[in-house]
């Protein structure tokens, strides 16, 4: 889940222009921390959060199957914003904290924001035992002793119309992105931490206008970290999560850029959860059909090939009108994709203006 | 045709520039007074809508403690946990000698979207900036302008805020002020789905609904009210003025309008075109009225500023700002007023018949059948107002009262003036006098409009200053008794309270704690005082009501004690029992006057409040001495404890300040009575002038039977001179009618306060002067007119060319 | 008062008014006598000036040049309030219309002048009024009084203070000649019965013919009827 790494800078305007970052280099100029490479992950202190980098989020999606036989989908992120490397207490925020939660059915599109300043109780992240919460959203950790945290949790959020609330079960274990979870967003070079959890089980309960319904799925939690933001030209991503009948996943993005060549980067994550990284190149994202969302064209329907492994499909949205409204807003939603291969996935969009 | 008709109506107007300007300057005084008060209440009610809307208060309703105590922050974070979107605010306010300055530090990251958090969602400010540190402060340009305390962070100028406040992070404003709890809780209005409703008591709260219009405006209510119905009036009188000239001009072009007819103009074309001119009348007196309107709202707001903040500490800008749609207002006022007065006239014209002689004649000449039917519509109105005085309750009410009766009095003038004329003139020994009479019993028909418009002015000026003087006797009569202690200390801390205390001890007759908390008293915003037992407040205290051993019961904690204007609004008396919070009630055993504050109150004893306030931080206390030792203690104080000036203050400056703000309070009612006034002799010279010439058939005989003009001009002065007079004597039953309404009635709906009436005959002398000079002012110029007329025109009466 | 006491002395009087044009000459050496008890008619055509010599004579206003002598009395010496007490005590109007006051009732109106000399008389009221047919009108207002009894009032009022000269300017102009005929009788039979001297000025050579003595003005100038009589 590559450059959502850069979504907050732009989210939070006083953010942008920070000084580049420097691959290699340990702090940037105003004292955060950067990504370098060769990670050594600190379970379960890294499942937390990291105030010393500018920006990190916990970020859930779901595809889901209602006791109708319907498709679903649901969102559950929380974005943590540093105003400075530091976690400090009281009124006068160091932190900022941002959560987005969004809820798909073939007709419908919810969503809720919420935001909050870290320091007092409102909103935050704890790695032991693990939760992350605004206000009374929550995704905690339900998993037994010895187990990794996020092995198993509960997420629940609600909006002005709407509600979830869901039991995950990890099947498989987490899985690290680019190289052991050093994962480079640009051929400059800025780069994040990110790993997943992309094999769970789920099952709860959606509330919607009509009334609850019951829900079983899948889900996939992305776990990412930084302090860079994009390259000047880059205009914005998509990115993709998709789900093989084979219990293969695959994770892709492309980030679009006015000057350049679109730069890709690809995860193929074996049932088995082993992972091979691919370079810019190997993932190539085609758009196919648009539709106009929110008064703007987006292209929602997509051809997605990845030659090395054999994959050609054609993805359409369960909900092509799957738009955040959000302070900024983006699209977001659950797919289902035939060709080579069948199954289902999420797609999110960014910086179509 | 037309061009020629048009030239013809417009030459009238070249030959006689003095009517022009008279008709111009009437109508631009009526709209000037009335657009004037409209620009002050519409300045101040921008200045309450924009504090009302900084933190959308009246669209977002509110939790609280109900013992004004912030709400704890783990209370906040507990509401938010449990999924209910509110968003804390800090309001404190920072005061330094001199200086203040009402901070408002929000949530950004919270607040509903009806709290319109003002500029903080533009790009100007850097966010990392407004929640970071030093942190950023939102002020009006006034409030920059003005002295503020030292040490604040960076000021951004935001044009959509209230005078005196800043709005900014609560980060910040919880540093500026050391507060950390949220002073209150603002509710969205719309709530996730599937919650349980929001049950306030669970976590110790109570929930206010919104305010629609809010307590600022509510509270200056009657304040602007006032205003209004002194513009209104103003605009009346103003009117009279319009009439008199439209009358004069419509007269002496009435041969010239008939003469077009008779060539051939058509009726309709004639009266259009007059309608055209008197629009453009109306259009250019209307612009000149809003300017002069423009110019004395900017005069008299600062005035209006200061008794708004000293009377109900209401921040309004003292800058006036230009509103286009002010200025329409003013434009179509001008132009209703000019349809209005011009309406009779207009009828007139239009039922001129093509051959009648052009005879003028006395236009305004009543009949004894109207002069019957205006003094039965005057009974009717003052029935009215009599039962709606013993039926009726409201503000409102109250005003239509004021009405009622002014009409009544206005309608009635012009035959209790026939009468008494009529019962003077059996007096009268010489023919001439009996001339001078009758002639004057005549002209009063005539005169009666402008003559009305004298009567209102004064009986509001009578009125008026009954009222303020009533109330000025009571309200110093008041602080005696209120401000019973020689000196007033306030301490920065409780810790120098105690010493302060610790040092003057032995040395004076008394410390008094002085100890208050801001609260909710049945349901509205009040204050509840602990009072210590003492002589001083035994002696002096000012009860209107209270049991035998009040002082006792207070002291012993089983009594409360409320004002005037709480015991008023809710209906309360002795012996009721008076709920201070949901589980807290006592027993009232006194009712004490307390004017000048718009706000309910109640004190109960000192040790109880000690017991369910214990947080409450002890920071003033009053000191009894010997009022000779007072100067040099508090020079002590000052020295010894380094405190600023304002933190010693001694019994005569506070009497000496509420004494200011009460001035300052009613300078605008004096101002704009003087303005009334002033209006009421111009409309009396207009009407003059305009009968000026039509008199020359009622003084011509006389003058030719072997009077002088000289002596003719003299009886003029002597008539208006009478007029005024007894306008005067029936202004002054009117006005304290009036006054006793305002008193007994407006007052008490208003403030929640009823003052006894006292009466000042020697005001009444004074105004009754200032009225006969203005009559004789007014009467002047056409006295001196006709004492210079040359015989020829008085001749002409009798000739044949009439 | 004996026939023969001269009341009214005009030697050579002149009076112009400025007018757009340059002045206008309208009185260009007149001279007239007039005695106790004796009534003159004076005519002329419309603009001849003979009311300007009425109001000249009435101390009303100012002649250029001339003398004009009232019982004894050159008036030109007079000022504002030597002529208004001119008016008062010794000369009586009576003018075509607006003669009464408004605001007084024909009864208060009679007596005004009378009162105001200080000759008032209740019982010379009564009389002038039985005479006059008013008994029955006192009450009422000018504007409530036919034209006839308006003049009548008029008429009364100016006989109530004794003056020593009546000046009358078409004092029946409005009225139809009936009513005119029977107003005029009225005044020169109670004139003639107080020895109060009458100037009339009339456009009708019929009415001035009831009177003793005609003059007529023309151009300015006076010439008697015989006069002219004899020019022709």
């Amino acid at each position: 889940m590559n450059v959502r790494t850069l979504l907050l800078p732009l989210l939070f305007a006083a953010n942008q222009g920070l000084s580049q970052g420097f691959a290699g280099l340990g702090t940037d100029a105003e004292g955060f921390a950067v990504p370098a490479p060769n990670p050594v992950f600190d379970f379960p202190a890294d499942h937390g959060p990291h105030p010393e980098y500018r920006i990190e989020w916990w970020y859930l999606t779901a595809t889901l199957t209602g006791a109708d036989g319907a498709d679903y989908g649901i969102q559950w992120t929380l974005f943590r914003s540093a105003l400075e490397p530091t976690d400090a207490v009281g009124w006068q925020p160091t932190q900022l904290w941002m959560g987005h939660a969004g809820l798909t059915t073939a007709d419908d599109h919810f969503h809720a924001e919420r935001l909050a300043r870290g320091g007092i109780g409102q909103a935050g992240v704890e790695a032991e035992p693990f939760q992350a919460w605004i206000d009374d959203w929550a995704m905690s950790s339900s998993a037994g002793v010895g187990e990794d945290a996020y092995s198993a949790l509960t997420v629940a959020a609600r909006g002005a119309e709407f509600a979830y609330d869901l039991d995950l079960q990890a099947t498989g274990p987490l899985i690290f992105h680019g190289a052991e979870g050093f994962s480079v967003k640009s051929a400059d070079g800025q780069a994040s931490y990110y790993y997943s959890q992309p094999f769970y089980e789920v099952t709860g309960t959606l509330t919607l206008p009509d009334g609850p319904m019951e829900v079983t799925g899948t889900a996939w939690l992305d776990r990412e970290w930084s302090s860079q933001p994009l390259s000047p030209d880059q205009t914005g991503w998509d990115w993709f999560s998709l789900q093989f009948q084979d219990g293969a996943r695959l994770m892709g993005f492309g980030l679009r850029s006015e000057t350049r060549a679109n730069y890709t980067s690809a995860t193929w994550i074996a049932p088995d959860g082993a992972t091979t990284a691919y370079p810019d190149g190997a993932l190539r994202l085609t758009p196919l059909a648009m539709a106009e969302v929110a008064g703007r064209q987006v292209p929602v329907e997509w051809r997605v090939e990845m030659p090395a492994r054999g994959v050609d499909i054609e993805t359409t949205p369960l909900n092509p009108q799957s738009w955040m409204g959000t302070s900024f807003p983006y699209w977001e939603g659950p797919i289902r994709f035939t060709g080579s291969h069948e199954g289902r996935g999420y797609l999110e969009m960014t910086g179509y203006d | 045709m037309t061009w020629a008709a048009i030239s013809a109506i417009l030459a009238h107007w070249r030959r006689h520039p003095g009517q022009c300007a008279t008709l111009v300057l009437g109508l631009a005084l009526a709209t000037a007074l009335w657009s004037g008060v409209q620009a002050i209440n519409a300045e101040a009610r921008a200045s309450y809508d924009q504090a009302a809307q900084v933190l959308g208060q009246d669209q977002l309703a509110r939790l609280s403690r109900a013992d004004g105590a912030p709400v704890p922050l783990d209370t906040y974070i507990a509401l938010r946990r449990a999924g209910y979107l509110v968003s804390p605010v800090i309001e404190a306010e920072i005061r330094t000698p001199g200086a203040r300055l009402r901070i408002l530090g929000i949530d950004p990251l919270t607040a509903p979207p009806e709290a319109q958090a003002p500029a903080l969602t533009g790009g100007e400010v850097a966010f990392t900036d407004l929640l970071g540190t030093p942190g950023r402060l939102f002020v009006a340009p006034e409030t920059a302008q003005r002295p503020l305390p030292p040490d604040l962070p960076p000021l951004i100028l935001a044009a959509n805020l209230a005078p005196g406040t800043a709005v900014t992070d609560i980060g910040t404003a919880a540093r500026l002020s050391g507060q950390e709890d949220p002073s209150y809780l603002l509710v969205a209005t719309r709530q996730p789905a599937g919650l349980p409703a929001l049950a306030p008591d669970t976590f110790r709260l109570t929930l206010t609904e919104p305010q629609s219009g809010n307590d600022l405006a509510r509270l200056t209510d009657s304040f602007h009210l006032n205003l209004t119905a002194f513009g209104l009036l103003a605009f009346a009188v103003g009117l009279f003025i319009v009439h008199a000239a439209i009358g004069l001009a419509f007269e002496q072009r009435r041969s010239s309008f008939r003469t077009l007819r008779a060539l051939g103009l058509p009726l309709r074309r004639l009266v259009v075109l007059l309608g055209a001119e008197l629009t453009l009348f109306a259009l250019v007196s209307g612009l000149i009225g809003i300017a002069l309107g423009y110019a004395i709202a900017a005069a008299l707001l600062p005035d209006v500023a200061g008794t708004l903040r000293g009377l109900y500490g209401a921040e309004i800008a003292g800058q006036l700002s230009f509103r286009p749609a002010w200025a329409l207002t003013g434009l179509a006022i001008a132009g209703l007023g000019t349809a209005l007065a011009a309406a009779q006239a207009l009828w007139r014209v239009s039922r001129l018949p093509l051959l009648a002689p052009a005879q003028p004649r006395a236009w305004a000449m009543a009949t004894r059948q109207s002069l019957v039917t205006q003094f039965g519509a005057a009974g009717a109105l003052a029935l009215i107002g009599v039962l709606l005085a013993l039926f009726g309750s409201g503000l409102i009410v109250g005003f239509t009262i004021l009405a009622a009766l002014l009409l009544a009095a206005a309608l009635a003038l012009p035959g209790v003036l026939i009468a008494l004329v009529s019962a003077l003139s059996r007096f009268a020994t010489t023919p001439l006098r009996e001339w001078l009479l009758a002639d004057t019993r005549q002209q009063i028909p005539g005169l009666s409009l402008a003559l009305m418009a004298l009567l209102l002015a004064l009986s509001a000026n009578i009125g008026v200053s009954t009222m303020v003087g009533s109330f000025r006797t009571t309200f110093t009569g008041w602080l005696d008794q209120r401000l019973a202690s020689e000196l007033y200390v306030t301490a920065r801390s409780p810790e120098e309270a105690q010493d302060i205390r610790a040092a003057i001890q032995d040395e004076v007759q008394a410390v008094l704690p002085i100890i208050a908390v801001e609260t909710e008293l049945l349901g509205l915003p009040g204050r509840l005082y602990g009072i210590a037992d003492h002589a001083t407040y035994r002696d002096h205290w000012p009860l209107l009501d209270a049991t035998e051993t009040i002082w006792d019961d207070i002291a012993a904690g089983q009594a409360v004690l409320v004002n005037e204007q709480l015991a008023r609004r809710e209906g309360l008396g002795i012996g009721d029992m008076f709920p201070l919070s949901p589980d807290w009630a006592l027993p009232i055993t006194g009712i004490y006057s307390d004017y000048g504050n718009p706000e309910g109150q109640a004190i109960i004893g000192l040790a109880l409040f000690g017991e369910r306030f214990p947080n409450e931080p002890q920071l003033r206390f009053a000191i009894r001495v010997p009022p000779a030792d007072a100067p040099a203690l508090a020079e002590r104080l000052r020295g010894d404890f380094n405190l600023p000036p304002g933190n010693v203050i001694n019994q005569d400056e506070i009497k000496r300040f509420s004494l200011r703000v009460f001035e300052q309070t009613f300078l605008v009612t004096g101002a704009l009575n003087i303005l009334t006034l002033g209006v009421a002799s111009f409309a009396l010279l207009t009407s003059l002038l305009t009968l000026a010439g039509m008199r020359l058939p009622q003084l011509a005989p006389v003058w030719a039977l072997g009077q002088t003009r000289a002596s003719l001009a003299r009886a003029e002065l002597w008539r208006t001179a009478l007029l005024a007079a007894l306008t005067f004597l029936l202004a002054i039953p009117t006005g304290l009618a009036l006054a006793w309404v305002l008193l007994a009635i407006v007052n008490v709906e208003a403030f929640g306060w009823r003052l006894p009436m006292q009466v000042f005959p020697g005001d009444w002398l004074r105004l009754g002067l200032y009225a006969l000079l203005a009559a004789l002012l007014a009467a002047a110029w056409p006295a001196w007119r006709l004492s210079r007329a040359a015989p020829s025109d008085l001749l002409k009466v009798f000739a044949h060319e009439r | 008062m004996m026939r023969g006491t001269p009341v009214l002395h005009i030697q050579n009087l002149h009076k112009r008014f400025l007018t757009e044009d340059g002045p206008l000459p309208v009185l260009r050496g007149v001279s007239l006598g007039l005695e106790a008890g004796e009534t003159l008619a004076l005519t002329g055509e419309s603009g001849s000036g003979k009311s300007t010599l009425l109001h000249l004579i009435g101390g009303l206003d100012y002649p250029d040049e001339g003398e004009i002598t009232i019982d004894g009395a050159e008036i030109g010496a007079l000022d504002d309030k030597g002529r208004a007490a001119l008016r008062r005590d010794v000369v009586g109007l009576v003018f075509q219309q607006f003669n009464l006051i408004p605001s007084l009732t024909a009864g208060q109106n009679l007596s005004f002048q009378a009162r105001l000399a200080g000759r008032h008389d209740p019982d010379w009221d009564q009389t002038l009024a039985d005479r006059l047919g008013l008994t029955d009108t006192l009450g009422r207002y000018p504007e409530q009084l036919s034209g006839g009894q308006q003049q009548r009032v008029a008429i009364g009022r100016t006989l109530a203070a004794r003056p020593r000269l009546i000046l009358a300017d078409e004092p029946t102009g409005n009225l139809d000649e009936d009513t005119g005929d029977a107003v005029l009788d009225l005044l020169l039979e109670l004139a003639a019965e107080t020895q109060t001297a009458v100037l009339m000025v009339t456009h009708s050579r019929r009415l001035a013919a009831r009177l003793a003595r005609q003059v007529h003005l023309s151009h300015g100038q006076l010439a008697t009827p015989s006069e002219e009589s004899a020019a022709e």
